[in-house]
Parts: C-alpha cells; structure tokens; sequence
C-alpha cells in the first residue's frame, strides 16, 4: 500500500481503488486529470472515493494519489462576497480557467493567494495566546472587520507580530516555539470548529418578516426548517431572510437548487442596501453554489463548506445566518452515493444514518461562548423539498426532530397568492419563552399577550371557517362576523407580505407591534360601535380603515400609524353615531 | 483499445449486459453490439472494474447472447455538430432520418453537456410573447426560461406547444426562435402532427427534430433528449440562436429511466423511479438560459403528462422543483370545450414578477394579471358554494364574481388555434371583462390603471 494506488471500478460518482494508503476522508486525486476525490469507505485493501466531478471517460487502472490531507477549507480574508462550488473552489476563477461550462480536472484555491490586506495587530510581543485568540484584523469588506485568530489547537507567546500588507499565506506572527501565524487557516469541514460553552439564545433573529418575528421567532443561534412544496416559497423566504435579517454575516447555501436563482441573488445583492448597516449587502455574505445539475458528491460536500464557514465567522464574535436551500437535495446526494455503496437502505432509499447527519449538521449551530470568551452565534435556516409536499418523509421529520421552528409552507395559500404562504396554524417555534424578555425590554411590556390575542383570533377564525363553508357567513351571529372581519385583517394586512416591494418586504419589531395592535383597537372599537347599534358593514368599511391598510406600502409609515389608527377610531365612532 | 471484439457476455438483463475480462473500459464509453445475425446495436458502459463491465444497451437486447460481439469504441458519447443541423431531422440516437447526408462535423460535443458555471450564467428578462392570453397575462414566458407544460394523456399539449412555436415572438426585437424538437416515445400520429405543422409554417427548414417513438427502442429516449440539448447548446451558445426546444413526452423518458434502475437492481424511489430521478432531470431541465457574452439562449418547452392526473406524482413533482413555473392543462375544461385548456390558477411563471412591466409588456400588467387571478379563483370557488346554497344567497359582489369566472373561460382563455393575440389586446380585452365587476371590488388593481383604462374611463 502506497501513496499511489489504482483505479479497480468506477461507477457515477464512485470510484474504487486498490493499493492506496489511505485514512477515511482523505483527499485523493483520481484518474489521468486528477479529479477530486474523498475516500468515503474502506473495505480491506479497496478505498471507495466519492468523486467530486464528473468521471464518464475514466478508467480502471488509472491512477489515484493521496494528497494525506481531509476534505477541508480556507479560512482568512477573501471570503466574503465571493461566490463557490461546493468544494470551495472560487466560481469567478473556475469561469476565467475553463470558460462558460464547468468542466473539470481544475484546481482552484479558495483564497486569493495572491492579493495584499491590510494587517493590523491588535496583539502584541510577549502576549501569551491560545487557538481562537484574536491577534489582529483586516477591514476585509467596508461594514466588516475580519479578525485574525490563532488557529484551533495552537498556543504559545509571541515572539513577534508585525502589521502591513500581506497575503493570506505569508506570516504576520510568530510564536516563542517557531510557529508561524498567517491570516489564513485550513478546517475539515465535517468537524466542527471548537468553542467554549453553548448557551441558552435568547435574542432574536430579526428578520423583518412580519409572520416570523412575531408569530414564530427564531432565536439567534437557534434552527428553523422550512418544508413547502415547490412553488411554496422557500426559496423566496430564504433570499428575504439573507436580505433582511439583522445577522452581521451571512452564508447562503444554494445546495442542489437553480442555477438562476444564483444568478439573481449575485446580481440583486450588490445593489441592495442592508437595512440594518446602510451598506451594500454583498459585503456580509459569503455563497456556495452546487447547482442541481452539478456534482452530486460535492452537493454532498457544500453544506459543510457552507456551515464551516459559518462557524469561522461565529469565532470571531459574529452573529452568523446560514441558509441552505434545500436540505432535501444535500439529503438525496447522500441517498445516490449510499446507494453506489450498495449500502443497506433505510427509509424511502435513504441512508441509515440520514437522521444523524441532520442532527449533527443542525447541531451546528447555536449561541456560544468563543474560545476568546465572546458571544458569537450561528443560526440555521434549512429548507426542505418534501416530495408531493407531503411532510411525513424522511428528510421533513429528521428535519423536525432537531429544529425549534418550524416554519411550514403550504400549496393552497401560495395558490390564493397569500405570500409568505406560511401556514399560520401549523407552524410553531419554541423560542417565544427564551425570547419573551428581549421582546418586553425591546419592544414593549405586553407584547406577548398582543401576540397571543393574534394568534387565538386566527385560531377561532379558522374554527368559524368550518361552519362557513356550510351556511355562509350571512348566517352568523354578528360579532362572529366582526372577528372573522378582524381575522382577515390579520391575513391581508399583517400575515400578508410582499417579499419584493421595496417597502413591505422589510418591517422593523416595533412596527409589526404596532400593527398588530391597530388590529386590536379596529376589533376593540368595532365591537364598541356595534352595541351602541352601528352596522357591522358600515363600521367595517371606514374608510380610514382601509387608508390604515394601505399606507403600509407607503414610507415613513412607523411614524404615521398612530395618526391613522386614531383616523379610524373617530371613523368608527361615527359610522355607530349615524345610525 | 477500440476495434477489440470481446465475446465475453455473462448475463443478459433487461437493457443490461454484463461482461467480464475486457482491457480498462472508460466509465460513459460507447460500446457496439454485433449480434450473429449480423445486425449491430449501441450501447454505453453504466458500471466499469477490472472485473465486470455493465452496458446499457439502447436498442433493448432482443437477440442478445453470449456470442454476441461487444467493441468499446474508446469514447464517450458525442454528436457531431455543424450549422448543417438545422432543418434536418434525426432519429433518437443522432442518425439521418431524413434521408439527408451524414452531418459534416465541424466539431463534436459530449451529450452529457456540463453545467453552466452558476457564475456565467445571466438573468432572463426578455418577454416572449406567445399570443395566448392566458400565457401572456398569467404565466408570462421569459426568454431562456425552462417552462414545462403539465398536462395528461388525451389533452391538447401538443395543439399549445405547436401554436407557441408559430407565434412565439419578442416585442422588444425582431430576432427569431428557432426550433429544436425532441420526440420521446410519441406516436407516429403525434409525431406526423408535430411536423407537418411545422413543415406547413416553414419553420421545419429552420428547426432540428430528433425522433424517438413509442415503438423506437425506449433506452434510446435517455439519450434523446441530450442530443437535443447538446445541438440546442451549440447552435445558442456557437452560433447565436435563440432556440426554443420543445420535448415530448417527459414522461417516458422517466420510464425509460425507471427500466433501467429495475434491471440494475436499485433500491427504488417513490413509485419505482431512481433515487436520482431529481439529479437527472434537472441535468436536462438546466440546460436553458443566458449566458453572458453570448448572443444565444435557450428556452425550454417540455411537455410531460401526468400519470392519472396526478401533480403529485414523482414525475410532475420532480420536474416542478427544477423548473421556473409551469403551465397546468385541465382536463375539465378541456371537458367543457375550451381551448386552450389552461388552469391559470395551480400555473406559475416564477420568471415574471422580474420581467413584465412598463418596459416590456405594459406598465398595468402585473396589477391586471393578480386582479384577474384572485377575481376568478373567487369565482370558481363560488361554483362550489353555489352548487350548494343556490345562486340567490349569493351577495351582489359574489354573483358578480360567478359571473365573471364564466367569461373569464370563454372569452379570456378560449382563443382559436390560430389566433395570435398582442399583449395589448390581451391586456385590452382583460379590462373589459373585469369591467363587468364595479370597480370597488376590484381591490387589487391599483387606481391609476383604473383611471388610464378602465373601459369607462377611455371613452
Ligand atoms: N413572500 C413572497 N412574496 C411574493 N411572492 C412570493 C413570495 N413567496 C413566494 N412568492 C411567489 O412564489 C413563487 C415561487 O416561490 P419560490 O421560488 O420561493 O418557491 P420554492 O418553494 O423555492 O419552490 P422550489 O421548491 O421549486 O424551489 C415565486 O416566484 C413568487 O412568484
Ligand atoms: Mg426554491
């Protein structure tokens, strides 16, 4: 057994060879072009390789050398606004190297290994410094800061440390033992990176969604799934999400998905200002795109480029969304490499340990104490391709079993065109206790009761609805009509919410609270003009009301909706005093 | 290595053939099966080791055994391709079938096609108008997009993918499609349909069939739609073409694709389909787009019908998580005698909210387009209520939907097969029926389209 072994039999993406010295996950080179492989099995004196591009042309009997190295990525500045494949190879270096089409055998580093940053200690001779240590930093983008950390299981005292302008591989500092500090490191990305402690989130991840922050709120270091048919939404809702959510850094995993829907995220990002820095939101995001029609092994490989990433960023103190989209397809490459193995099939085809490689990719976020003692986070947003939308499959309940939030599209509301087409009566997230005080601090004192009394008229509505169906609303009492009339409020006006205008695809907490509370005051001041012998049709029809309504899609609108609110009060009241 | 003879077959499955003791056979490589009646078939390797080589052979193995003669040809599949493509017809493995010439290759182009680097790749916004209304207005069709017609067997799937390929046109130029068209396992009527019309129009001597059968072998429809694609690719992307590919029937070739699974013994997906069905198809789907720096696009029509109606069987259901919309075929309407029998309501372009508008179609469109959707769902769904309760509890706002959701079928989507519509009209004729509803229930249109064309304003 040597370094070198040979090719016994390929089939698809696996390949299997003989004679190679090797560990579990090794990179290995394979063939003539030296394709880039991972050894995923080892059976006696045969390494199985999972192939990361395509093999139609390779032979048995070709070469296969072990590089002794494990799958794993470049950490250091020059992540950010750039766009990968699922093995971190640079997508803008891959086009200029092979042209308009991907083909293969081309290597490409992660880094720009060329290009100068600007370092500036922060760290100093003689300073005693452990893995995750920060020693200095690089302005990478204009709105982030890129601290430069000593790699994981590294210490020592500082022999020196110098600033200036320097490339990702040349050394900015050195320990009392030798070793030599450059601005980039390398990670295996199927582990995860170490930290000190996990801890209870307890802050929100604000994502301007009104239907999520305030209904069904993801914590910061928190995971939330998103199952839908297709055409639901998931992709939108996750492109709303890298958007707007108040996350400092953002990695979006287009993992098995369209090629387009890249497309639009690279030419949208540069030109929209995120809302929460007033810079262009490129310069927080990192993208990994592994195309459905990509190699399916490094489809397999994206989601742990992407999360390793994510957690690189976390070290340094970040608040880090990661989004994948979907989950489903990083699920399927698993099933087609298992299935060449002629693994033992579980469920539907998948794998075995399909639930486990979804919990351990979940548990990779959190809220946690960096080994330098700051608070960094990762927070995981995953979407799920439930075949005929039916969430009783594998993937959806693994999904389900791990994840806090549930976050469920559904086909007949994103057919109605209610967008997002959330399913507001089966979604859930078990943060609201964790988060309640953030939300009574930030926002306001009675927030959760508003966000309950919200939610039950929704339920109630959905109970009324059954008896519709049968009868006609005509038929009901009139103050079930008036809360079937308050609860469509709450769907048109609240629930409602069009990702791609400019102005309601984003709502701040505090103007969602409010908005919620003028649903209330509408329900509570209709009832009052009701009894005092109003008509339901002309207290519901003020115009005021609908002004209110409106003006959502317009600017400034935090500031005016106490004038229009008030408006619609004294509308109602007259409406009652006319009759 | 090529020109080698093996006689080495062991067993004989399905579409497969096994052998052993080859020289090292290339993954994809191109096999040729000599039989001892002389006849030859092709085939290509699906699994190689030094011990056992497993080829799926096109033709089907009727007449196979183990005297059968088996040369790997030392490549991997390609076609031959040349501006000469055009208006010639071929059969489902690339050979004449038009009793034309060989094509003179200027090149040869491997069929599996790579994928488009996410990064080249540029975004679809020029409106195609295709002069059906319930297209045009609802699921608008964008260039470079891939827009899959799901419809089932005995509807007019092929009447609407033949009338697009007449009358698909840009407003904003004037360069023409040109067609590429697919036949997998169709029937000779169908396929006689297909080309006469497009013979009839003259844009045969602007298109490339390739033609598959029902009664062609079926393992040949797996490479079928890639030679298609992979002329698509070179005429767009070498030549500068904007070619619309049209292909039928998607699914048989999922059947094809499930054959072979269950002869190699695969633990099935849903419904006996490969695991990997997803990962194929959208190794076909993705061939569409724009890319940047170059002239050409390709714009993809597929057509696949649903096994017993059903958009939740694999085939439906996979295609529509890779593709950008789709157009939903009803059989009920088709029952009341409509055509186009297009349900507007389950259809979806996902490329249209970034195209249509001011600049391309008309400044009023998008709020038209969601008034007529939501104005007509209400209405059908009225139909239900009413079966029930009896037109006269219905409120006037209700009646006025009822009715509208009947002219929305007869006036909006009914149209003659020949009947090209602008978008102007189509938008025109959109106002006036929604003018049948007073305006204050018409809530999502905003008030300056009202006042700039609603009907009573224009007089
Ligand atoms: N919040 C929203 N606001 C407005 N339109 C929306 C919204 N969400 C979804 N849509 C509409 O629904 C369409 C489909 O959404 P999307 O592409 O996100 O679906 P998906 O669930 O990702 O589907 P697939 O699984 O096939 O990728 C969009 O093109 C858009 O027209
Ligand atoms: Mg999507």
């Amino acid at each position: 057994m040597s370094k070198n072994g040979q090719i016994y039999r390929i089939s698809g993406p696996v390949v299997t060879a003989i004679g190679l010295n090797a560990k579990m996950y090794d990179v290995v080179r394979v063939g003539d072009e030296g394709l880039m492989g991972e050894v995923i099995e080892l059976h006696g004196e045969k390494a199985v390789i999972q192939v990361y591009e395509d093999t139609s042309g390779v032979r048995p009997g070709e070469p296969v050398t072990n590089t002794g190295q494990t799958l794993s990525v470049q950490l250091g500045p020059g992540l950010l606004t750039q766009i990968y494949d699922g093995i971190q190879r640079p997508l803008p270096i891959l086009l200029e190297k092979m042209g308009t089409f991907i083909t293969r055998g081309v290597d490409a580093d992660g880094l720009d290994q060329e290009k100068k940053w600007t370092f500036e200690p922060t760290a100093k001779k003689g300073d005693k410094v452990e893995g995750g240590h920060v020693v200095g930093t690089v302005q990478e983008t204009e709105t982030i800061a890129h601290k430069i950390m000593i790699p994981p299981n590294t210490s020592g005292t500082i022999k020196s440390i110098k600033g200036g302008d320097f490339t990702v591989s040349e050394t900015v500092c050195v320990l009392d033992d030798g070793t030599e500090i450059a601005m980039m490191q390398r990670w295996p990305v199927r582990a995860p990176r170490p930290f000190k402690q996990k801890y209870a989130p307890d802050t929100p991840l604000v994502t301007g969604m009104r239907i999520l922050d305030f209904l069904f709120p993801l914590a910061k270091g928190g995971a939330a799934g998103i199952p839908g048919p297709f055409g639901s939404g998931k992709t939108v809702t996750q492109q709303s999400l890298a958007k707007f959510s108040d996350a400092q850094i953002v990695v979006y995993i287009g993992c098995g998905e369209r090629g387009n829907e890249m497309t639009e995220v690279l030419d949208e990002f540069p030109e929209l200002i995120d809302p929460n820095t007033g810079k262009p939101l490129m310069n927080r995001t990192v993208m990994i795109a592994n195309t459905s029609n990509m190699p399916v092994a490094a489809r397999e490989a994206s989601v742990y480029t992407g999360i390793t990433i994510a957690e690189y960023f976390r070290d340094m103190g970040y608040d880090v969304a990661l989004m994948a989209d979907s989950t489903s397809r990083w699920a399927e490459a698993m099933r087609e490499i298992s299935s060449r193995l002629e693994e033992m099939p579980g469920e539907e085809g998948y794998p075995a340990y399909l639930s486990s490689r979804l919990a351990e990719f979940y548990e990779r976020a959190g809220r946690v104490e960096t080994l330098e003692g700051e608070d960094g986070s990762v927070t995981v947003i995953g979407a799920v391709s439930p075949p005929g939308g039916d969430i009783s499959e594998p993937v959806s309940q693994g999904t389900l079993r791990i994840v806090k939030v549930f976050w469920g599209l559904d086909a007949p509301l994103a057919r109605q065109r209610h967008f997002p087409a959330i399913n507001w009566l089966n979604s859930y997230s078990l943060y609201p206790q964790s988060l309640d005080q953030w939300f009574k601090d930030n926002i306001a004192a009675d927030f959760p009761e508003v966000r309950t009394e919200i939610s039950s008229l929704l339920q109630v509505e959905a109970e009324l609805q059954e008896i519709v169906q049968l009868v006609g609303s005509d038929a009901l009492p009139v103050d079930q009509q008036l809360t079937l009339e308050v609860a469509r409020m709450i769907r048109e006006y609240f629930l409602q919410q069009n990702a791609f205008h400019e102005i309601d695809a984003f709502t701040g907490v505090q103007q969602q609270y409010l908005m919620a509370k003028a649903i209330l005051t509408f329900q509570s001041e209709a009832k009052n003009a009701i009894e005092a012998g109003g008509m339901l049709e002309d207290v519901v029809n003020v115009p005021a009301r609908s002004n209110l309504m409106r003006s959502r899609f317009e600017d400034n609108y935090l500031d005016r909706i106490e004038g229009l609110v008030a408006d619609m009060t004294k509308e109602i009241a007259a409406a009652a005093e006319e009759n | 290595m090529a020109g080698k003879e093996y006689r080495t077959i062991t067993d004989v499955k399905g579409p497969l053939v096994f052998l052993n003791k080859t020289e090292p056979v290339a993954f994809g490589e191109i096999v040729e099966l000599r039989l001892t009646d002389g006849s030859m078939k092709n085939g290509q390797v699906l699994d190689t080791s030094d011990d056992l080589v497993v080829v799926q052979v096109f033709e089907g193995t009727a007449g196979v055994d183990r005297t059968t003669g088996v040369k790997f040809l030392g490549d991997v599949f390609k076609l031959p391709v040349s501006n000469d493509l055009v208006g010639r017809i071929l059969d489902g493995a690339g050979r004449p079938r038009d009793g034309g010439p060989e094509i003179i290759a200027d090149g040869k182009a491997d069929i599996i096609g790579a994928a488009i680097n996410p990064y080249a790749r540029q975004s679809p916004h020029d409106f195609i108008q295709t002069g059906i209304s319930a297209i045009d207005c609802c699921t608008t069709l964008v260039r470079g997009q891939k827009l899959p017609i799901f419809s089932a067997s005995g509807l007019p799937h092929n009447d609407i993918a033949l009338q697009i390929a007449r009358q698909a046109k840009l407003t904003a130029s004037d360069e023409q499609f040109i067609v590429v068209f697919c036949a997998m396992g169709i029937t000779a009527e169908e396929y006689n349909f297909f080309r006469s019309d497009l013979e009839r129009t003259g844009a045969l001597e602007n298109a490339v069939l390739f033609v598959n059968l029902a009664d062609d072998p079926a393992v040949e429809r797996l490479i079928t739609p890639r030679l298609a694609l992979t002329a698509a690719e070179y005429l767009a992307f070498e030549h500068d073409y904007h070619v619309l590919v049209i292909y039928t029937d998607v699914t048989n070739y999922c059947d094809a694709l499930r054959q072979i699974g269950a002869a190699r013994e695969e633990v099935p997906g849903r419904r006996g389909y490969p695991g990997y069905m997803y990962t194929d198809l959208a190794m076909l789907y993705e061939r569409a787009g724009l890319v940047k720096g170059k002239k050409g696009s390709i714009t993809q029509f597929p057509i696949l019908t649903m096994p017993g109606d059903d958009i939740t069987h694999p085939i439906p259901d996979l295609s529509g998580y890779i593709t950008e919309g789709q157009i939903v075929i009803s059989r009920e309407l088709h029952g009341s005698g409509i055509y186009p029998p297009i349900n507007v309501l389950p259809s979806l372009s996902r490329l249209m909210g970034g195209t249509i508008g001011e600049k391309t179609t008309r400044e009023d469109h998008k709020s038209v387009s969601d008034q007529m959707y939501a104005a007509y769902a209400q209405g059908r769904e009225l139909r239900g209520l009413v079966a029930i309760v009896g037109e006269d509890a219905l409120n006037e706002r209700d009646k006025q939907l009822l009715s509208f959701s009947g002219l929305f079928e007869d006036k909006f989507l009914r149209q003659g097969r020949y009947e090209d519509r602008s978008i102007d009209e189509t938008l025109d004729l959109c106002w006036e029926l929604m003018s049948t509803i007073e305006t204050k229930y018409l809530v999502r249109l905003d008030q300056q389209w009202i006042d700039k064309y609603h009907p009573d304003n224009k007089e």
